[in-house]
């Protein structure tokens, strides 16, 4: 875990948001593209709890692991979850559930990265 | 939606996304006040026992306005109106009650003043809907 794979991520979820938002500027309702951009930002998602459970169980860092990894857990559910709700609505603001979930996955991201070195709490 | 012509729901249209910010606050809060409570619980409890009613209430108004409560939902949006508008001026006169921030202090400002805008939305919307 460090800053380019987090910063990498952060701005995947970004690019994604960017997407949703242009979707939803476009009246557009759920796209195969957004799908699979938000699936392709999951599985980067999941590589990275991974990565992040390993990296914690070998570092000397003074890292809150309980924090460290429930924001992992957590930020790896969004994903899913904003595709569920949003499909079911056949309107923009079915990319709008996106737009504002990717935004979320940003910043939550940022925030492991200031966890994982010890800036917050 | 069997009915012909179902009519309009606060979780539809707009109130989709809408559902989605309020579920992530209730995310956002709720987590938190559980990770404040059993960490450091004696450090700052009214900060912390206010992020656990902040967290309740985001979570019982995502419920209300997913599955179209309407007078629920004005109850717990109009707490939320109240709760970061009272804890935003405590933040601001008495900055030694909170020693440790939560979702309403300084009027939200920790999260973009989103919780300072999200209850007049939501009040707003679930008005729209009702015409």
């Amino acid at each position: 875990m460090n800053d380019p794979v987090a910063y990498a991520v952060a701005g995947l979820a970004l690019v994604a948001a960017a997407y949703a938002g242009w979707l939803m500027w476009r009246d557009a309702a759920f796209s195969n593209g957004l799908f699979y951009l938000v699936m392709l930002l999951e599985l980067v998602l999941l590589a990275m709890l991974v990565g992040g459970v390993v990296a914690l169980s070998r570092t000397e860092r003074d890292v809150d692991g309980v924090l460290f990894v429930s924001y992992l857990v957590t930020v790896l559910v969004i994903p899913p979850a904003a595709v569920l709700w949003g499909v079911a609505e056949k309107s923009r603001w079915g990319t709008g559930v996106v737009l504002v979930a990717m935004l979320t996955v940003a910043v939550l991201v940022v925030r492991v990265l200031g966890i994982w070195q010890g800036a917050y709490v | 939606m069997s009915e012909p012509r179902p009519p309009r729901s606060t979780s539809t249209g707009f109130g989709r996304a809408l559902v989605a910010v309020y579920a992530v606050f209730a995310l956002a809060a709720t987590a938190r006040s559980i990770y404040q409570l059993a960490s450091k619980a004696s450090e700052a409890p009214v900060a912390y026992a206010l992020s656990a009613v902040a967290g309740v209430v985001y979570v019982v108004a995502t419920y209300a306005l997913a599955t179209d409560r309407r007078s629920l939902a004005v109850a717990t949006i109009g707490f939320e109106l109240l709760g970061v508008l009272g804890v935003g001026a405590l933040t601001l006169v008495d900055a030694e009650l909170f020693p440790d921030a939560t979702v309403w202090s300084d009027f939200g400002a920790g999260y973009g003043f989103i919780p300072l805008v999200l209850p007049f939305v939501g009040l707003w919307w679930v008005r729209r809907v009702r015409s």
